[in-house]
This record gives C-alpha cells, sequence and structure tokens, in this order.
C-alpha cells in the first residue's frame, strides 16, 4: 500500500490555485449525467451536496436525523475562524496557517492546512452573502473574537449559535438545491454499508428508519461527510445520534483509517453529575476570553468548600490559583484546548478540584462584570448563561461556574489525499469524518471552517477530475454486489435480533466508555492501554452474545439504531488504543504519560513520530496493518508547543 | 446530594401511523432533580427493555436545546413548563416528588405521528424549499465587509434567525398554523439587504406552501410566541404580513 497524498508541486502559496487549473473539468451539460451520493448534512454534506447541485450534478442526500437542519454542526456556539485581519492585528493567511499547524502540534499536512486557511475568507463572504446574521459593530461592519491558541482575533461569530447560523445557512442552500430538483433529500435514513464494484465506490446500503427497509442507492462517487466518533465514550458532547459507522464501514472496505487516537477533550463543560447522565453539555471556549479559570490553592480550602462548609465568594484573593494565567502568562486562560484539559484534570488530580463529585474547575466572570458591567457580558453571552443556569440551577452571573473537559471532536477520521479522496477510488471525506487539517489537536473556530471549506470551496472542484474519467454508465441497483451488501446487512440485523440475552445496549456502551475515558482519555500509558485492548475484546464477544434488542426492523426502532452504532463503535475503539499505543510520544490531544518534560509538559518526539499513522484492515478478528506517510515540513519549524 | 424523587407518567403510546394510540401508565422511581426530562425517559427505556417491552419512541439528538429534534408535549404544554428552554433542557427539579406527567407527541394534521411521541416534520423543510433562502450560487460572493448592515438590523435578523425548527408553535397553537415558523424566517432575510432582492416572491411562495401542507391559519392568539423555546417575537408574524400584502399589491 503506497499512500499517495498527491500533494502539488510548487510554493505553498501557489500550490491550490496551480492545482485548481490543473484539475480536469467535466463540460456543464455532461454533469447532469452523473449521480453524487453524500452521506451526512451538517457543514461539510449540506456545503457539498449544494454545490454539487449548483454544479449540474444529480444528488442524494442522507442523514438519519428528520431533517438536514439538525445535523450536529448546528450545536457549535462560538465561531469561525478566518483570515480576514479586518481588526488590523496582523493576521494573514500565513498566520492562520502557522496557527492552525502549531495547534495541531505539527501533526498535519502543511498543504492541506495552508489551502483551509487560503479559502477561509471567502466562506466568510458566502456566508453574508447567503444571509447569515453573523455580530456586526455600529459602523455596520462584521465583529471579530479571540480564540484559544491565537493571538489575533479572527474569530467570526453569530451569539454564541454561530454553528446554528452557518448550518442554516447550507439548509437553505441545499434547499434550494432541493427546489430545483438537483437534489433529492433522505431523512431517517442510516448508511450501514458501502458498495466497491471493480474497486470503486459505486454506492451505499441504507436503512429507512422509519420502515426498516433495506436499501440500495448507486452513484459515480460517495461523499461521507459523517462527523466524529466520539460517542465512543459514550458521554460526550456529541449529539446522541452521532456514530462511527459510515467511516467505520467504509474503514473494512478498505478506506484506510488516520490517526484513530487523536481525541480533542474540550476544557469547558458542564461537569458530570451523576451515573444518570446521558449527554455532557459543552460551554463555548470564548467564554475563556473573559471568564478566568481557578481551584482554590490548598487541598484543605477545596474540600471545605466541596462540603459547602464556604462559599466561593468567601475565598481571598490569596487563597486563589489562577492556575492557567499562572502556568501560562504568555496566553492566560486562551491556551489550547489540549493544555487546558490537561491543567484542570491536573489540578483536580492534586485533589483541589471544586463541586461535588471535586471534578470541576471555576470558570469565574467576577472581574470581567466589575470591568465591562453586566450588559455587556449578557450580551456576548447571554444564553450560554441561561443555558448554564437551567443546567445547573446556579447563577453564573453571581457565582462562578464550574466545568470540566469533555470528548468533544475527534482529529482521526479516514485518511484522505489533498484531493479528499480516501484510499478508495470515488469515496471522499469531508469534515470532521476525515483526519486532514486539525493534527493531534483542533483549535477553536477551525471545525466550522473545515466543514465548510471542504464542502464548499474543495469538494466542488476535486470530485470533477474523478468523474471526468468516468463513464456515465449508471451500474443498476440489482447488481449483484448491491445484493450482496445488502444480504450481509439484513443478516446483521437478524443476527442482533436473534441474541435476546440480557444487558441493554446502553449498558454495554456505558461500559465501553468508561473504558475508553480511563484508560484511552486525556492520559495514556502502556500498561493501561494493554488492558483497555484485552477489556475491549471481552466486551465485544460477550456484546454478541448477550445483547437485548426489542421489537421489530419492520418499524421504527430506536434500540436496533443504538444496536448497530454501537457494534460499530466496540471495534473502532480497539483501533483508537492500538494507535495510542503504538504513538510513544505526546502530541496535542494525546498525553502520552510515558513521554513528558519534568514540569509534566507533553513532550512531542520528532524524530520517531512526524508521521501519520494509517490503519489496514486486514480482515475480522485479524491486527490491523499500519502504514505511515512521514509528514514533510518546509515552511514552519517544528518547535516544542510553548503557550508561556 | 437530595434524595431520589418518584413519578407517575403517562405517555402516549401508537405503534405507527396507521394504528390507533392511547395513553399508557408507568410507575418511576429514585429520579435525581438534577437529571434533566430526556434523562428521566431514557432510565423508563432501560426499564422497560430490560422487562422485554418496547421502549418509548421519542425524537432528541443534541440535547444542548438547538437541533430542535426534541418535541414533547408536557402536562399540556410544548416542552413542558419551564420558559424558553426545550425539553431537553427541562429538569426533573422543577417536578414536584410524586407528580403525576402526562407526556403527548405534537398534534397536527400537517404532523402525523410516526410512533408513540415521534412525528413527522418535513412539512416545515418543504416550507423553506418553497424560498426560504437568498439565491447566490457558491463562489458569487463579494466581500463580506463591502455591505455594511445596520447592528440593529443585523440583530433582530439573528433574533429571527434563532428559530430552531422545533414546531412547538404549531403543536401549541389551536389552529395548528405555522406562521411563527414561516415569518421567522421571512423577516430574517427581508431584514437584511441580500435578502431584499427576493422578499416579494418569498414571502408568497413560502405561504402558498404553508397552506398545501395543511397548517391552519393564524388568529392572532399569540401562543407560539409565549411557548417559543427561542422566544421568537409575534412581531414576524406583522412583518411577514406586510410582505405578504405588498407582494400580492404590487406583483
Amino acid at each position: 500500500m503506497v499512500l499517495d497524498s498527491k500533494i502539488p508541486d510548487g510554493p505553498l502559496a501557489e500550490k491550490w490555485t496551480k492545482h485548481k487549473f490543473n484539475l480536469k473539468l467535466v463540460n456543464p451539460s455532461n454533469k447532469r449525467k452523473y449521480d453524487i451520493i453524500v452521506v451526512g448534512t451538517g457543514l461539510a454534506g449540506a456545503s457539498a451536496a449544494a454545490s454539487f447541485g449548483e454544479l449540474g450534478y444529480n444528488v442524494k442526500a442522507f442523514f438519519y436525523q428528520d431533517s438536514a437542519r439538525r445535523a450536529h454542526s448546528i450545536a457549535a456556539q462560538g465561531g469561525i475562524n478566518a483570515a480576514k485581519n479586518y481588526t488590523n492585528d496582523g493576521d494573514s493567511i500565513f498566520r492562520l496557517f502557522y496557527d492552525t499547524i502549531k495547534g495541531g502540534d505539527y501533526r498535519s499536512r502543511e498543504a492541506n492546512v495552508y489551502r483551509l486557511a487560503e479559502v477561509s475568507n471567502n466562506i466568510i463572504d458566502q456566508c453574508v452573502a447567503q444571509g447569515v446574521p453573523f455580530a456586526r459593530d455600529y459602523g455596520g461592519l462584521l465583529d471579530n473574537r479571540s480564540f484559544g491558541g491565537a493571538q489575533v482575533s479572527r474569530t467570526f461569530y453569530a451569539r454564541g449559535q454561530t454553528g446554528q447560523q452557518l448550518l442554516l445557512g447550507a439548509y437553505s442552500t441545499l434547499s434550494r438545491q432541493v427546489a430545483s430538483g438537483k437534489v433529492k433529500l433522505f431523512p431517517r435514513t442510516e448508511m450501514l454499508d458501502l458498495v466497491l464494484i471493480d474497486g470503486k465506490a459505486r454506492g451505499i446500503i441504507t436503512r429507512n428508519m422509519i420502515t426498516g427497509k433495506v436499501e440500495s442507492h448507486s452513484a459515480h462517487a460517495v461523499v461521507l461527510a459523517t462527523g466524529g466518533y466520539g460517542n465512543v465514550f459514550f458521554l460526550s458532547t456529541n449529539a446522541m445520534g452521532c456514530n462511527g459507522s459510515a467511516v467505520w464501514r467504509a474503514h473494512k472496505k478498505g478506506a484506510i483509517f488516520s490517526n484513530p487516537c487523536f481525541t480533542q477533550i474540550h476544557p469547558t463543560c458542564i461537569p458530570v453529575h451523576g451515573d444518570q447522565q446521558s449527554k455532557l453539555t459543552l460551554m463555548s471556549e470564548s467564554l475563556r476570553n473573559d471568564g478566568r479559570v481557578w481551584v482554590p490553592k490548598t487541598v484543605e480550602i477545596a474540600e471545605k468548600l466541596r462540603k459547602g462548609g464556604i462559599k466561593p465568594k468567601d475565598i481571598t484573593e490569596e487563597d486563589r490559583d489562577y492556575y492557567l494565567e499562572r502556568i501560562y502568562p504568555a496566553f492566560g486562560n486562551l491556551v489550547p484546548r489540549d493544555v487546558a484539559s490537561r491543567n484542570a484534570k491536573n489540578v483536580c488530580d492534586e485533589g483541589r478540584g471544586v463541586g461535588e463529585t471535586g471534578l470541576a474547575v471555576f470558570l469565574d466572570f467576577r472581574d470581567s462584570i466589575k470591568r465591562d458591567g453586566v450588559d455587556v457580558i449578557k450580551a456576548k453571552y447571554g444564553n450560554l448563561f441561561q443555558m448554564y443556569e437551567k443546567i445547573v440551577a446556579e447563577n453564573p452571573y453571581e457565582t462562578p461556574m464550574m466545568i470540566y473537559p469533555a470528548v468533544h471532536y475527534t482529529m482521526g477520521g479516514l485518511w484522505v489525499d489533498y484531493n479528499l479522496q480516501t484510499t478508495i477510488p470515488g469515496l471522499y471525506a469531508s469534515g470532521e469524518c476525515n483526519f486532514s487539517d486539525h493534527g493531534a489537536n483542533r483549535l477553536g473556530a477551525s471545525a466550522l471552517m473545515q466543514g465548510l471549506a471542504d464542502g464548499y470551496f474543495v469538494l466542488p472542484y476535486t470530485i470533477g477530475d474523478y468523474l471526468s474519467e468516468m463513464p456515465y454508465d449508471k451500474i443498476p441497483e440489482d447488481h449483484p454486489e448491491f445484493k450482496k451488501a445488502e444480504d450481509i446487512v439484513n443478516q446483521r440485523i437478524e443476527k442482533l435480533f436473534s441474541i435476546n440475552g440480557t444487558k441493554t445496549v446502553d449498558e454495554f456502551h456505558k461500559e465501553l466508555g468508561l473504558i475508553m475515558w480511563e484508560k484511552c482519555g486525556m492520559s495514556r500509558n502502556e500498561k493501561r492501554l494493554k488492558e483497555a485492548k484485552e477489556e475491549i475484546k471481552k466486551l465485544r464477544e460477550e456484546y454478541w452474545k448477550n445483547v437485548k434488542v426489542l421489537g421489530v426492523n419492520e418499524e421504527l426502532n430506536m434500540t436496533l439504531e443504538k444496536a448497530l452504532r454501537v457494534a460499530d463503535f466496540m471495534e473502532l475503539a480497539e483501533l483508537m488504543v492500538d494507535d495510542a499505543a503504538i504513538r510513544n510520544e505526546s502530541c496535542g490531544g494525546h498525553f502520552r504519560e510515558e513521554s513528558q518534560t519534568p514540569e509534566g509538559e507533553a513532550k512531542r518526539d520528532d524524530e520517531n513520530f512526524t508521521f501519520v499513522s494509517a490503519w489496514e484492515f486486514q480482515g475480522e478478528g485479524k491486527p490491523e496493518k499500519m502504514h505511515k506517510e512521514e509528514l514533510k515540513f518546509e515552511n514552519v519549524k517544528l518547535t516544542q508547543r510553548s503557550y508561556k | 446530594m437530595e434524595k431520589g424523587r418518584s413519578y407517575t407518567l403517562r405517555i402516549w403510546r401508537q405503534e405507527n401511523a396507521t394504528k390507533k394510540g392511547k395513553l399508557a401508565k408507568y410507575k418511576i422511581e429514585n429520579i435525581s432533580p438534577g437529571s434533566s426530562f430526556l434523562e428521566m425517559l431514557d432510565i423508563l427505556n432501560d426499564e422497560l427493555s430490560k422487562k422485554g417491552e418496547d421502549p418509548v419512541h421519542f425524537d432528541h439528538d443534541c440535547r444542548e436545546g438547538i437541533c430542535g429534534m426534541c418535541s414533547l408535549f408536557i402536562n399540556g404544554r410544548p416542552h413542558g413548563p419551564d420558559e424558553e428552554i426545550t425539553v431537553c433542557q427541562l429538569h426533573m427539579r422543577v417536578f414536584p416528588d410524586k407528580q403525576t406527567i402526562t407526556i403527548e407527541p405534537w398534534r397536527a394534521k400537517a404532523f402525523p405521528v410516526i410512533k408513540d411521541l415521534v412525528v413527522d416534520r418535513t412539512a416545515f423543510d418543504r416550507i423553506v424549499q418553497a424560498g426560504g433562502y437568498i439565491s447566490v450560487n457558491t463562489g458569487a460572493a463579494i466581500d463580506a465587509n463591502t455591505l455594511p448592515i445596520p447592528r440593529v438590523d443585523a440583530e433582530s435578523a439573528m433574533d429571527a434567525a434563532s428559530c430552531i425548527g422545533c414546531g412547538a408553535c404549531v403543536a401549541t397553537c389551536k389552529n395548528a398554523s405555522a406562521m411563527l415558523f414561516t415569518a421567522a424566517k421571512v423577516s430574517q432575510l427581508a431584514l437584511l439587504p441580500q435578502g431584499k432582492v427576493e422578499r416579494k416572491i418569498r414571502a408568497a411562495k413560502m405561504v402558498a406552501q404553508m397552506d398545501i401542507e395543511g397548517f391552519g391559519a393564524c388568529t392572532n392568539t399569540g401562543a407560539c410566541s409565549a411557548e417559543c423555546p427561542k422566544g421568537i417575537d409575534l412581531s414576524v408574524i406583522a412583518r411577514m404580513n406586510r410582505e405578504y400584502f405588498t407582494s400580492k399589491l404590487t406583483t
């Protein structure tokens, strides 16, 4: 297996322009002869599907929600980065590129990241033209705020609902294409397998979630835009339905999976309250613009606080440890997410955590309210404060918020080349489900940017290059390969019903999540990873002997949906553990205890690990084979990341 | 930590779109007041599954109050008794111990029941498809800052754009009217200069689609706005009416 990233030659800043010119085109009147399947209608999927429709391709868009507008991009709060430099503070495409490479701890591809920074400005223009109501100042021009890992203000936002507004923008353009007849929507439909014919991706097998019907859909190319797999951990900030099945099925059909262990643990989530919880809620990183993170200076004070003997406001300035400001004076509360999360874990491990469980730190707005007044803070974060109050029943204007890290985003995903094509010809991956742009850690406000960059400005060019070489002939949906794949899916469904065991799907999922959080979470070591691998194997075996799936296939059956997803999570989890085990260095969100500086900071090992891991499926029950894509840095110098 | 509470639940059970449904009674115990309403239902479903009964089906996804998927009619109110939140943000602390809680699906002709508490809201998608967009192709945009927009207009547009498309407005309206939903989109785009080119045709087409879908007429009772989890203001309906009548008078 040779991994050809197809990065164009030439200077970094000219690569994309040159490449676009070199890509082959499909004549406008021939585009209608090609069908494209898009799975997922978040930012990456909806923008791609709409853009393909505008170009004239026939598009089929699939999603598990009841409406394309509900994909989980909608929940992104803080903002979207772009190198507009409207604030005159020294931003540029190169700086956005540099920050993203550095933020990702030098484990992403220079060329892809530069292109992302390059098209970031077009995204803002496009969204404004669609009617996205970004925040503006009194002169009527666009406003910016700051996010972690950057020393410029480059984040565009729409209150605390930026993801919602961008997705509704993409959804509206998608709706326009539906009206024009170029896009056909398939709501409440889940992809359960990928179909290859003559080595090329030629369609998918889906299950209609209302009727249970397993169906085949044929096309000339397939785009996966199915998001991340953070729900492996059971508790995460992902939506309940987010899953890794589409990418995992593609992986088992030959698509290489890269960096599966790179998981982002977001520092500002509402802490876990008990074992009845099924979902974690994120509080936007933008809060760290004005909130100060602290814990009590000593274990004794923290204990008193946890028992309710004292209130946060009783703790004097001298007894507070604003640990991020203390350790990282240059970036302070705006260090990247991985750094903020790990430090929160450290102070809690020392026994200085707050809240009933001791697994929380304060995010305090007292000083900014004093400085700017309640009204200014309310205007910036009103909806986030309201959300916090509804969940925790405490008023964050008066008492500090409590936060704790939670699984949020997965940087790993399907390996793609510069054209966003996977190792299966005709299969593309865009947005969170590919591995390409964020390295070992994603910076805040960059996920929205990547989703829309891929969908609006990359795929519409690169997919034409592939299609131009494809014959127009359509493969009928009763082709033997489709029938074979349908049979396998049907057998899997029947098998799940037939087990009729004693444990519910959720019980298995919770157990899996706990193993992953404890042993492949914020801090990892060889011994615990080995244990995790064995435990996951055992759990998976038990699953196929003892899971209980009720109801029938032929109607809405949410237990079955979940059972299929959890079955795939169980396999994906093992690959995440394998990947974490081979990467004996600390980088970005991946912290190996064996690789740290004397001060306990992450220590990267560039000599041995400047590569993207690329896992190849070898067959059921066989260990996967790891390939490497070596990373070359020609435009930035690798330095130990320091935010001090 | 406060001790768990117990409740009697009356939940609408309906096997599928064609079968008749009915309210079924369940007891649930040991619920933490810090649990969300949907977590309470998760616990019920886990118990039902263990007993071999089909779990209660309900729509939910983000559980952060933004995707608009969750849609329960609780004790006679969409999204339950709390103000300006969705069901997923509703917490059990607002329900006194030992209370009886009645849970029903959205009820409207244009939202047929699929199963239990799950309804079909694709009618909303078709209203947007009728004209809830600005016709601009990818790549055809001018620099974002060449078009200054007064802050007050941008803010009003954002207020209207906050709609999550959950359908609470329809569920609570005695006429099952979709005016608030449709008007929110029409208002957002009418307030922005980018949206002005198509404003007349947009209002006319979206209103026509609303009627085709079988949503009722608006009689200005204002229940929609009062129950809207995002607090969409009733004034958007006045704005849409203005847009609509201008389109009829000047075409």
